[in-house]
C-alpha cells in the first residue's frame, strides 16, 4: 500500500509530526510524501530522509504562502489523477482547513487529531479523543481517499538517515486563495507547546506574585528543555498569554511530562493535558482535583517547590 | 398547577447563575476572609439588570414576573448569600414597596433610578433598641411645612455603607395611640446633610457583605418622598418585610442547595474504610435530609411567587417559606460540616462560610419566633389580612413590558 | 449587512461523559450552546454594534436544539433559524457543512458567516472550511479581531507560529477565537425576546437537498481507559529533599 503524507509547514520550518506521520506511513508499507510551497525542495530532500519513498513536490510562487484553497486545489488535483488509498497529515491550523476542504473536493471524510489507527484491508479504523477527551472514539471513513491527520507526539518520531535518496517528482500548482495575508508578528520563540517533549505550566497557584511564578516556571521548563503552559485561569488574569493556554479553549498537549503547579485541575484543564505520558501535581490544596490524574503530587507551595526541583534537576542531569 | 418555569424563567436562572458563577465564584472566599465587600458587586447586578429584574420596564426595570425574583434570589445565594443580601435590601424592602406603595409620579422619580441600578437603595427599620417590635421605633420625623426633619438612628442596615437612598420608617405622631398610626415611611437621600453613617463589622457571617448604621441629625426629607399617607408606615413596613422576606427565603433555599451539591460531590469523593462515605447510610440520611429539605423551600418559595404574580398578598405563605428555609439552610450548612468532617472546619472549604452565612436570616426580617407568632395568629383566627389601601400590583406581562 | 452565526447544541463542559452502550452520556447535565459558538455569537454581535448588520443564528438539530438557538437570540440575535430533519441524525462534518451551505443559501444575502472554532463534542473543527469550499467563499479561520472595511473583511488570526494580518472579501467565512472577547450574558431583554420568538425549522424540503452521503462513521464510542488513579504524595522535611525524591521518581520512568 502506499500511503500519501502531507508534509506541513510554516515558511519552510516543517512540523514536526509531518515526520510522525511519515513514520506512521512506513508501517503500512511505502509512503509518497506532498511538499507544497515555494523554495522548498530543502523540505523535500528531509522528507526522503525520514524514509518517504518519493516525494511529490508542487514548488511554486502560487504556493508561497499557505492558502488552504490553493493547496486544496494542488491536491486534489494530484489525488484525482492517481488516487491514493490514504493520506495521512500532521494536526495543524493550516492542514485542519486542508483536509476539510480536500474532503469536500473528493466527497469524502476526514478523520481529525487521531491518536491511534490501526489498518485492516486498506481500511483505517483510527482512534480519536472526543468530548473534550472525555471519551474516545474508533471511527473509520467509507470514502476514498481516506484523510487522517494525527495528533502531534501520538506516534513515534521515525530517526532520519542522512543523504537517502528518492525520487523528487515536480508536480504543478494550482492557484487560489481568496484571502490575502498582510502580516505576520511571530509568536515567542521558544519550544512549540504542542510539539514539546515537556510542559511545565502554572495557574491561579502563582497569584500572590504571577511574575515571579511564571519566571520559576520558566526556568524549571528550560532545564527540561520544555515549553511553559497555564491553566485558563492564569490567563484570564493576565498572568500570561493566551498562546500559553491548555486546555479546552486553548492548546492540547500530551508531552512525555506535564508538571503542574498550583493548577487546581478544572476540567477544561484536564482535557487539554490529560493524555500526557507523566503528569506531575504540585498544589497546596490536597483535594484538588489534579492530584487525581497525577501520577506524583506533592503537597506545597509553587515558590518554593518549583525552585527546589529546578535545581534537582539541574544536578541530576549534569546541566 | 403547572410547576414549569417558562423559558424565560430558565433563561434567567442560567443568566444570573453564570454571573455568580464566573465572576464572584473565584473570589469570593478572598473576600469573605479579609471581610470586605466586593467592590464591584453592585455594579456588575445592576448593569446586567438583575438588581432591577422584577420592575416594569417603564420604571427602569427588567420586566420579568415576581418569580424571576426569587429564582435569582436561589442562584445568587447558591454562591453566596451577601450577593442575595443585595436583593433583599435594594429589590426586595426598598424597591418593591416603592412598587406597591408610591404614587406613578414618585415611581417615575424614585423607583427608576433604583430599578435601574443607577441608584442603590436599602431599608431602614431596625434601630439599636428595637428590631422585632417595630411599633417601639424611636427615630421620628417632623413635619415642618413642606419637609420633614428626621432624626434618629438605624442599625444592622444592609449596604448602610454604600446606598444613595434608603426607606425609613419613622414616628411623626408621638401621641398616637397605635403604632398603626404613629408611624410614615419615607424614602430618603442618604447624601443629604445631617446623614453620618458607617460600617459595622466583627459579623458571624455575610462577611463580603456590607452591614451599618445610619444616623440622622434634622435631616430634611422633602414632602413627595414621603410613601403613602402620613400614618401607613406600619403598613408600609409589614407590606416591605413580605418583599424582603420572599427573598430572605428564595435565597436561603440556594444555602440549601450549595450544601447539598457540596454535600454530594464531598460523598462520592472521599473514602473512609475502603469505600466511598456516600454509601455508607448515616452520610445518606443526611443527604436525603438535605434534597428534601431543598425540594419543600423550593416549593414554599415558588408559591409566594406565584401569589405575588397572581396579585394575592402571601403574607403568611412567606413566613412559612421564609422560617423553613432558612432553619433548613443553617441545619443543611451544619450536616454538611458534619459530612465534610475536619476539613468542614476548615474555610478552605465552602461548608463554614455557609454555615456562617445562614444563622443571621434566621433573626433578620423578622426572626424565627416572630414568623411562629404570625403562624400561630393566622391559625388561630386571631390575624386576617385586611385589603390594603395599596397592594402590589399583580405582574402582568403586558404593562411591565411596554415602555 | 447579514451576519450568519452557526451554533450546536453540546453538553455542557462540566458534564461528566460516559460512553453507555456505545452511545455517550451526560446524566442529568445540561445541553447548551457549544462553548466555543458563544465567542462565535458575541463576535457577531460586536460586528452588529460596529456596522449595523443584522444576525441570524442557524444550527442543524433535533427540536431540543431550539434552546442553543435561543441562547444566541437572549445575547442579542435577530433572529433563528432551525434546520431538523430525521434523515439528520448522522451527520459528518462535510455532510453538516453541505447542509449549512444550503440553509445560508436559502437566508440569501450574508455577507458574513461566522462559526466557533470547534464543537466540544466531536470537535472536528472542519466544518467553517467546509462550507467556506460548498459555498466557494474565502475562509478566514482562528480569528481574533476583526473590522469591515467596506466590501472587505480585515482580521488578524491566531496560528500556532503567531499572528497573522489577513483581509478577503465579502461574504467570508470565518471561524472565532476566544480572543473575541468574553460572550456577553443574555440580557433581560433578550430574554424575553428569545422567550417569544418562534423559530422557523426547515427540513430537507425545505432546503430543497437530499441528505448528504455519509463518509464518516463511529465505530465504537469507548470510556478512556482507566487511568491509574493512585497518585503517590511525595511526602520529606524540606522541599529540597521532596525535589530529590521526585527527581529520582520522575527519572526513573524513563520519559525524558
Amino acid at each position: 500500500m502506499n500511503t500519501w503524507v502531507y508534509i506541513d509547514h510554516f515558511n519552510g520550518q516543517p512540523a514536526p509530526a509531518s515526520w510522525e506521520a511519515l513514520g506512521l506511513a512506513k508501517t503500512f508499507g511505502a509512503a509518497t510524501a506532498l511538499v507544497f510551497g515555494q523554495n522548498v525542495e530543502a523540505l523535500a530532500k528531509i522528507a526522503l530522509e525520514y524514509g518517504a519513498d518519493s516525494v511529490l513536490l508542487a514548488d511554486d510562487p502560487a504556493l508561497a504562502v499557505f492558502s488552504p484553497e490553493a493547496f486544496t486545489s494542488t491536491l486534489a488535483a494530484l489525488a484525482s489523477d492517481s488516487p491514493p488509498a490514504l493520506i495521512l497529515f500532521p494536526t495543524t491550523s493550516r492542514t485542519r482547513e486542508l483536509a476539510a476542504m480536500l474532503a469536500v473536493d473528493l466527497v469524502t471524510g476526514v478523520l481529525v487529531d487521531v491518536t491511534g489507527l490501526e489498518l485492516a484491508d486498506g481500511r483505517v479504523i483510527a482512534t480519536r479523543p472526543v468530548y473534550e477527551g472525555k471519551l474516545l472514539e474508533k471511527t473509520t471513513c467509507s470514502a476514498s481517499p481516506q484523510l487522517v491527520t494525527l495528533r502531534a507526539r501520538a506516534f513515534p518520531k521515525p530517526t532520519p538517515e542522512a543523504g537517502r535518496a528518492g525520487e523528487i517528482k515536480k508536480v504543478s500548482a494550482q492557484a487560489g486563495g481568496a484571502a490575502v495575508i498582510e502580516g505576520f508578528v511571530a509568536g515567542e520563540q521558544g519550544v512549540s507547546l504542542t510539539d514539546a517533549g515537556v510542559v511545565v505550566s502554572a495557574g491561579r497557584g502563582v497569584s500572590n506574585d504571577p511574575a515571579e511564578g511564571f519566571k520559576l516556571v520558566a526556568e524549571l521548563a528550560a532545564v527540561l528543555g520544555g515549553a511553559v503552559g497555564a491553566s485558563r485561569a492564569a490567563v484570564d488574569a493576565g498572568y500570561i498569554p493566551y498562546a500559553n493556554q491548555i486546555g479546552q479553549t486553548g492548546k492540547v498537549v500530551s508531552p512525555d511530562l506535564y508538571i503542574a503547579a498550583g493548577i487546581s485541575g478544572a476540567i477544561q484543564h484536564m482535557s487539554g493535558m490529560r493524555s500526557s505520558k507523566l503528569i506531575v501535581a504540585i498544589n497546596k490544596d490536597a483535594e484538588a482535583p489534579i492530584f487525581q490524574a497525577a501520577r506524583y503530587g506533592v503537597v506545597g507551595d509553587l515558590f518554593t517547590l518549583v525552585p527546589a526541583l529546578t535545581e534537582a534537576f539541574k544536578k541530576k542531569l549534569g546541566k | 398547577m403547572d410547576f414549569s418555569l417558562s423559558p424565560e424563567q430558565l433563561m434567567a436562572q442560567k443568566m444570573v447563575r453564570d454571573f455568580s458563577q464566573k465572576e464572584i465564584a473565584p473570589i469570593i472566599k478572598d473576600y469573605d476572609r479579609k471581610q470586605e465587600p466586593i467592590p464591584f458587586m453592585l455594579k456588575r447586578m445592576g448593569e446586567l439588570g438583575i438588581l432591577g429584574i422584577c420592575f416594569p420596564v417603564r420604571y427602569g426595570g427588567q420586566g420579568m414576573d415576581y418569580l424571576s425574583l426569587g429564582l435569582a434570589c436561589e442562584e445568587l445565594e447558591a454562591l453566596d448569600t451577601a450577593l442575595r443580601v443585595a436583593m433583599s435590601v435594594h429589590t426586595g424592602l426598598c424597591g418593591m414597596t416603592l412598587l406597591q406603595w408610591g404614587t406613578a409620579e414618585q415611581k417615575r422619580r424614585l423607583l427608576t433610578p433604583l430599578a435601574s441600578g443607577a441608584k442603590i437603595g436599602c431599608g431602614a427599620f431596625t434601630e439599636p433598641g428595637m428590631g422585632s417590635d417595630v411599633a417601639a421605633m424611636q427615630t421620628s420625623a417632623r413635619r415642618e411645612g413642606d419637609v420633614y426633619l428626621l432624626n434618629g438612628e438605624k442599625m444592622w442596615i444592609s449596604l448602610a455603607g454604600v446606598a444613595d437612598y434608603a426607606l425609613v420608617t419613622a414616628r411623626t405622631d408621638a401621641l398616637a395611640q397605635k403604632p398603626s398610626q404613629a408611624l410614615s415611611t419615607f424614602l430618603v437621600d442618604l447624601n443629604s446633610p445631617g446623614v453620618t453613617r458607617g460600617n459595622l463589622h466583627g459579623k458571624l457571617g455575610v462577611r463580603a457583605g456590607s452591614t451599618g448604621w445610619i444616623a440622622f441629625q434634622d435631616v430634611q426629607v422633602p414632602l413627595e418622598n414621603r410613601l403613602g399617607h402620613e400614618g401607613e408606615g406600619f403598613k408600609i413596613t409589614m407590606s416591605a418585610f413580605d418583599h424582603g422576606r420572599y427573598t430572605v427565603a428564595s435565597g436561603a433555599t440556594g444555602l440549601i442547595r450549595a450544601s447539598l451539591v457540596a454535600s454530594v460531590a464531598y460523598a462520592h469523593e472521599r473514602q473512609a474504610f475502603g469505600k466511598a462515605i456516600g454509601e455508607y447510610q448515616l452520610i445518606q440520611q443526611k443527604i436525603a435530609q438535605m434534597a428534601q429539605d431543598y425540594e419543600v423551600a423550593r416549593l414554599l418559595y415558588w408559591q409566594v411567587g406565584w401569589m405575588k404574580n397572581q396579585g394575592q398578598r402571601p403574607t403568611l405563605q412567606t413566613s412559612y417559606a421564609k422560617k423553613f428555609a432558612t432553619e433548613a439552610s443553617f441545619e443543611a450548612a451544619n450536616q454538611a460540616i458534619q459530612i465534610y468532617g475536619a476539613y468542614g472546619f476548615s474555610d478552605e472549604y465552602d461548608p463554614e462560610r455557609y454555615l456562617r452565612n445562614s444563622r443571621g436570616a434566621i433573626i433578620y426580617e423578622g426572626s424565627s419566633e416572630i414568623q411562629t407568632l404570625i403562624q400561630a395568629g393566622y391559625a388561630l383566627g386571631e390575624r386576617e389580612d385586611k385589603p390594603l389601601r395599596c397592594e402590589l400590583p399583580a405582574y402582568d406581562e403586558t404593562f411591565w413590558q411596554e415602555n | 449587512m447579514k451576519i450568519v452565526v452557526c451554533v450546536k447544541q453540546t453538553p455542557d463542559s462540566e458534564a461528566k461523559l460516559t460512553a453507555q452502550n456505545g452511545q455517550p452520556s451526560w446524566g442529568d447535565a445540561p445541553l447548551v450552546i457549544n462553548p466555543f459558538d458563544e465567542y462565535a455569537v458575541e463576535g457577531a454581535l460586536q460586528q452588529k454594534e460596529a456596522v449595523d448588520a443584522s444576525v441570524t443564528a442557524l444550527c442543524i438539530g433535533p427540536e431540543a436544539a431550539r434552546d442553543a438557538l435561543k441562547h444566541a437570540l437572549a445575547m442579542g440575535a435577530d433572529e433563528a433559524i432551525l434546520v431538523s430533519d430525521p434523515a439528520l441524525e448522522e451527520l459528518d462534518s462535510a455532510g453538516a457543512a453541505r447542509i449549512l451551505a444550503a440553509a445560508i443559501q436559502k437566508i440569501g444575502d450574508a455577507d458574513l458567516v461566522f462559526f466557533g472554532r470547534q464543537t466540544i463534542d466531536n470537535g472536528t473543527g472542519l466544518v467553517p472550511a467546509q462550507v467556506a469550499r460548498v459555498l466557494g467563499w474565502p475562509l478566514l479561520s482562528l480569528v481574533g479581531a476583526m473590522t469591515v472595511e467596506g466590501a472587505e473583511i480585515k482580521v488578524e488570526r491566531t496560528i500556532e507560529e503567531g499572528k497573522q494580518i489577513a483581509r478577503a472579501k465579502l461574504p467570508a467565512v470565518l471561524s472565532i477565537m476566544q480572543s473575541v472577547g468574553e460572550p456577553r450574558y443574555p440580557s433581560f431583554m433578550g430574554i424575553r425576546k428569545a422567550g417569544k420568538a418562534t423559530i422557523p425549522v426547515w427540513t430537507l424540503a425545505d432546503l430543497g437537498i437530499a441528505a448528504p452521503a455519509q463518509a464518516v462513521w463511529r465505530a465504537e464510542l469507548l470510556n478512556p481507559p482507566a487511568h491509574d488513579s493512585h497518585c503517590e504524595i511525595i511526602k520529606a522535611d524540606s522541599p529540597e529533599a521532596i525535589a530529590e525524591a521526585l527527581v529520582e521518581k520522575i527519572l526513573a520512568e524513563k520519559v525524558l
